[in-house]
């Protein structure tokens, strides 16, 4: 019994997806392909819809459509959906994936410090680093499973961090990280004497942005975010491919059984290494367009709190679902950079037409979860999610879906089927 | 020469020995039954044959193969399924996919790299575990979440996925385990079945004496670890030994 | 030799800490079969009840005192603890310097507390729920209790001083035989050392001598079995979970002195104390304590700069190698139990 428990699914699904449906536009049902459509249109005009507020008003402030946090919101996406495809289908909770993050950004920084300044052959290097760093780590720690699979990982990844901050210095430049300096010549990229290195995609710098000023708004369009989006869209395509494939089928039954699947003539160990080395280079993929956007690194990127954000983001959208994973990442992207901007004279703004003593009362409750308490929040929230919502933001769309659904139909028809 | 030929058999844990010299031949498109006293080293003896345990000394030749040292899904590839006591399926997934994974197995080996294939071209895998479905009498079920199904469809379903692969070699380990008396009559007519359609090999781990002089052509008397007699239902039936080792069992 | 002996030496009171979480980690465990991420917030909070306690002893009250001027010529104001209000100033001093030792009483009752509301009010309803789910909320739970304790005490380490009477250090060398001024051990450590021993052999003689102990142990080996015997099994785990949560604390009390508390110390820890229940055998009490001290001495010699010269940083990483080693070759680690958790 024990072995199974281990790798039970955090969420029943509820009704599995039929593996006969129709396959059309890129090889996906209508269903996925709705759902693909549906993501690149929030996407691309993202610069849109995370800035509904205009300029100058009180609600300015949140605001997410700059470019520096829109290239978070799609990053840390990869990440999560990489992330989604060793632990929603294999269930092996993997609790140091930043490792691999950490690698790919460091390959990612020595390729544009020495070769190019472009950034397409950084991230495709990051990904073969972080692709090797997971093949070694997961030949490892895939001779275990369940808790102890939990641990290795999160050894491994301690580990890596303890190396790129002290040990590895000459490499990874410790502490303080690497940068790229006036110093670095990319031998390929001809920059003038003295001229600091920028990275860039076939000559567009990745800062480049046109702003549009529409009355009261002003929207940015900023390069970076653009490409990062491209390739966010290219992974969560694949990782819908991924999904909806027969090897997708064979990871769920690793999740499901194993002990069957080894009876059934069908070893799980590569099945299983090879989601690893997936995830892997997802998380290497998103390390790399890390490093194109801002060309820096530290070894905090691979502490384990940076592993345990990209859990948090997959359990709070959804494991195991598709969006689910991209959705928690936004979401806890997103409150990061709002809940802790906001500290005690926004509350008091907001809560000056209560009375005085109220006031005061109502903003001294609250302000323990802003600002810097912004974790508390994120813990508390999570919390939440496992205990009462364990498939996450999407499973509570769905239940609300299903509720609405619900009272129309008994409208009419008392429901048949029982509520689940 | 049967397809299956156990030779001078030994397994110890610690200091039992729970199989002493055991020798076993079964022979192809037989049902064999192996049966015994509680204790006797049955589910020992079928976890030496599909690689779960690898015994002390002996060995165990499949069709003309030692199975030996070989690993439990290398053993199946070789043509050798089991069905379990308690049916193991794959619970998160739909029944349809279940059938679906042995056909993989059967035609890919046990490991291949189809991550950006799409089951729509496989229109001849799904075919076939339809085919199977219909076979049990559950095509009507095949997107059914598997867990939601009966114990008894759960059971059909796994012989489905042993079937599917078209073994050379049904190892079944108390098929009729915990059952009700018309489960157990409903599974006897499905292996049956199952044996008058295809030409298959099985081979039985057996309580239920109903059950096994049913289906049974061959019976093996295992008792302590050791075979007793080996001989056809008919024979087995009045051997004072064997009824000794069964009587001895209940009077402790 | 001697400086092997100071190695050793200096691994004890990191082992210790090491050994007494990863003890409370591994009953837990093995009773409530719970992979507990909120054990090393436990520690965390068993430090800052030192903290607590150490500030409440110190709390002072402003009198004025009119035979005495400051430099502008005003009556001096001067803090007077209650203490030394209520117990005379020495007898009062005495005990603000002890309130390191005192908190250990002091802190008893509210680990216990702590451990038995998150027993029942959390961990109980996901006995039922797969191991990656305990991990999940526990993780979840860790990262509150230490944003609360961030919130009152702040993000900077607070310095927590022993009795000056302990402050000081010996000359351990000199005791056992060896030249003077060789092996000079701080007094704290070897009190921290011993508490520690002190702790490990009452938790052991527990589950050993009484009755409530063999039940649990029972039912570390077979919780179901002893399910069935009519036993309620509930309400002992409950305890043991306070009893795990109050190791932890006691293990946080006394490492005060040595490390000032900090708010993020339990996951600091607590990443090392999972990699030595890995290593000393998951489900394994003897097999946690040795591999506590064991490793918490591995460091320590890692960290001397003679090896440290030859493997620069190697001190960072040790303890993780080693936990990576003898995963692979010894899968159950050094005395672990076969069946738990396996595949």
């Amino acid at each position: 019994m024990t072995e199974q428990a281990t790798n039970t699914p955090i969420a029943k699904p509820k009704a599995p997806p039929s593996i006969v449906a129709s396959t059309g536009f890129l090889g996906l049902n209508r269903k996925d392909a709705t759902l693909l459509a549906l993501v690149v249109v929030l996407t691309m005009l993202a610069p849109f819809i995370l800035n509904p507020f205009p300029e100058g008003s009180g609600m300015a402030q949140f605001n997410a459509g700059y470019p520096d946090l829109m290239q978070r919101f799609v990053i840390f996406g990869i990440f999560a959906i990489g992330f989604n495809i060793l632990f929603g289908l294999t269930g092996y909770l993997s609790f140091g994936h930043a490792a691999f993050l950490g690698v790919g950004s460091y390959a990612a920084i020595w390729m544009m410090k020495l070769v190019t300044l472009n950034i397409i052959p950084a991230i495709i290097l990051s990904i073969i680093f972080a692709g090797l760093f997971a093949l070694l780590v997961g030949f490892i720690c895939l001779r275990r499973s369940g808790i102890y699979f939990s641990i290795l990982t999160l050894a491994f990844a301690q580990m890596s961090y303890a190396l790129a901050y002290s040990v590895l210095t000459p490499i990874t430049g410790g502490e303080t990280g690497l940068q790229i300096k006036a110093t670095d010549r990319p031998i390929l990229s001809g920059l003038e004497p003295g001229e600091i290195g920028r990275a860039n995609f076939f000559g567009i710098d990745m800062r480049t942005s046109y702003e549009l000023s529409l009355g009261d708004w002003l929207f940015t369009f900023n390069a970076g975010y653009y490409i990062a989006a491209v390739v966010m869209l290219l992974s969560f395509y694949l990782s819908i491919r991924i999904f909806r494939s027969p090897f997708g089928m064979m990871l769920r039954a690793v999740k499901s059984n194993q002990q069957r699947m080894s009876y059934t003539g069908l070893n799980s160990k590569p099945y299983t290494l090879a989601a690893f080395v997936i995830s892997g280079m997802y998380a290497g993929l998103a390390g790399g367009l890390m490093v194109a956007m801002d060309t820096q690194v530290g070894p905090e990127r691979m502490f384990w709190t940076a592993s345990g954000e990209v859990v948090l983001m997959a359990i709070l959208g959804g494991v195991g679902t598709l969006i689910g994973p991209v959705l928690g990442a936004g979401m806890i992207k997103y409150m990061e950079n709002i809940i802790s901007k906001i500290n005690e004279t926004i509350l008091h703004q907001w809560f000056a037409f209560l009375p005085d003593g109220l006031e005061d009362f109502v903003v001294s409750m609250i302000y323990p979860f802003i600002g810097k308490g912004w974790h508390l929040t994120l813990g508390i929230v999570f919390m939440l999610v496992v205990i009462f919502l364990p498939g996450g933001l999407v499973e509570g769309g769905q239940k609300i879906a299903g509720l609405f659904r619900r009272k129309a139909k008994t409208d009419d028809t008392p429901s048949k089927t029982p509520a689940e | 020469m049967g397809i299956l030929e156990v030779k001078g058999v030994n397994k110890r844990f610690g200091g039992l020995q729970a199989l002493g010299d055991v020798n076993l031949s079964v022979q192809e498109n037989t049902v064999h039954a192996i049966i015994g006293p509680n204790g006797a080293g049955k589910s020992t003896l079928l976890n030496c044959l599909v690689g779960k345990l690898i015994p002390d000394t002996g060995s165990v030749m499949f069709d003309g193969q030692s199975v030996l040292g070989r690993k439990p899904h290398q053993i199946n590839q070789m043509g050798i399924s089991r069905v379990f006591q308690t049916p193991e399926i794959f619970s998160d997934l739909t029944v349809l996919e279940n059938i679906m994974i042995p056909c993989f197995a059967k035609r890919d080996g046990a490991f291949r790299m189809h991550a950006l294939e799409s089951f729509a071209h496989e229109k001849e895998l799904l075919e076939k575990a339809e085919a199977m479905l219909a076979d049990v009498n559950m095509l009507d079920k095949r997107h059914m979440h598997s867990a939601s199904m009966s114990r008894g469809d759960k059971r059909r379903l796994e012989m489905a996925m042993c079937l599917v692969q078209e073994p050379k070699l049904l190892l079944l380990d108390e098929p009729t385990a915990g059952m009700a008396r018309a489960d157990t009559n409903n599974t006897i007519d499905l292996l049956k079945e199952i044996k008058e359609k295809r030409d298959i090999t099985m081979c039985i781990i057996e309580h239920d004496m109903h059950v096994v002089f049913s289906l049974a052509e061959r019976i093996t008397v295992l008792a302590q670890g050791r075979p007793l007699v080996e001989d056809v239902p008919e024979n087995i039936k009045g051997n004072p030994k064997v009824q000794e080792a069964y009587l001895g069992e209940a009077a402790a | 030799m001697e400086a092997i002996i100071l190695q050793i030496l200096n691994g004890l009171d990191k082992g210790s800490a090491y050994a007494l979480i990863a003890l409370g980690l591994t009953l837990i465990f093995g009773t409530l079969g719970v992979v507990n991420f909120a054990h090393g917030a436990l520690f965390m909070i068993g430090a800052f009840c030192a903290v607590t306690l150490q500030r409440l002893l110190g709390l002072s009250h402003q009198i004025v005192d009119e035979t005495r001027k400051d430099f502008l010529g005003n009556p001096l104001k001067i803090d007077v603890p209650y203490m030394h209000e209520w117990f005379g100033p020495e007898i009062g001093q005495s005990i603000i310097e002890w309130s390191v030792p005192l908190a250990i009483l002091f802190s008893i009752p509210i680990m216990a507390f702590i451990g038995i509301a998150m027993e029942r009010g959390l961990v109980k309803h996901f006995y039922k729920r797969p191991h990656a789910d305990q991990i999940l909320v526990t993780f979840g739970l860790a990262i509150v209790l230490q944003e609360i304790i961030k919130y009152f005490y702040g993000a900077n380490p607070i310095p927590t001083p022993a009795p000056p009477a302990f402050t000081g250090s010996f000359d351990f060398g000199a005791l056992v035989g060896f030249d003077a001024n060789t092996i000079i051990y701080p007094y704290w450590r070897l009190i921290y050392f011993s508490f520690s021993m002190i702790v490990i052999a009452g938790v052991f003689a527990f589950l050993q001598f009484t009755t409530f102990g063999m039940v649990v142990r029972a039912g570390m080996a077979d919780r179901e079995t002893v399910g069935l015997l009519g036993i309620n099994i509930d309400k002992r785990f409950t305890i043991m979970f306070a009893i795990a949560a109050c190791v932890a604390g006691l293990a946080g009390v006394m490492y005060a002195p040595i490390n000032s508390p900090n708010y993020h110390m339990g996951m600091d820890f607590l990443v090392l104390s999972f990699v030595v229940v890995v290593v000393g055998g998951m489900g394994s009490l003897p097999g946690a304590v040795l591999a506590g001290f064991l490793l918490g001495i591995v460091e320590s010699f890692a960290s001397m700069t003679q090896i440290l010269d030859i493997f620069p940083g190697i001190n960072q990483i040790i303890i993780y190698l080693i936990a990576i080693i003898i995963l692979l070759t010894r899968p159950r680690g050094l005395m672990g139990r076969k069946g738990v958790m396996e595949e």
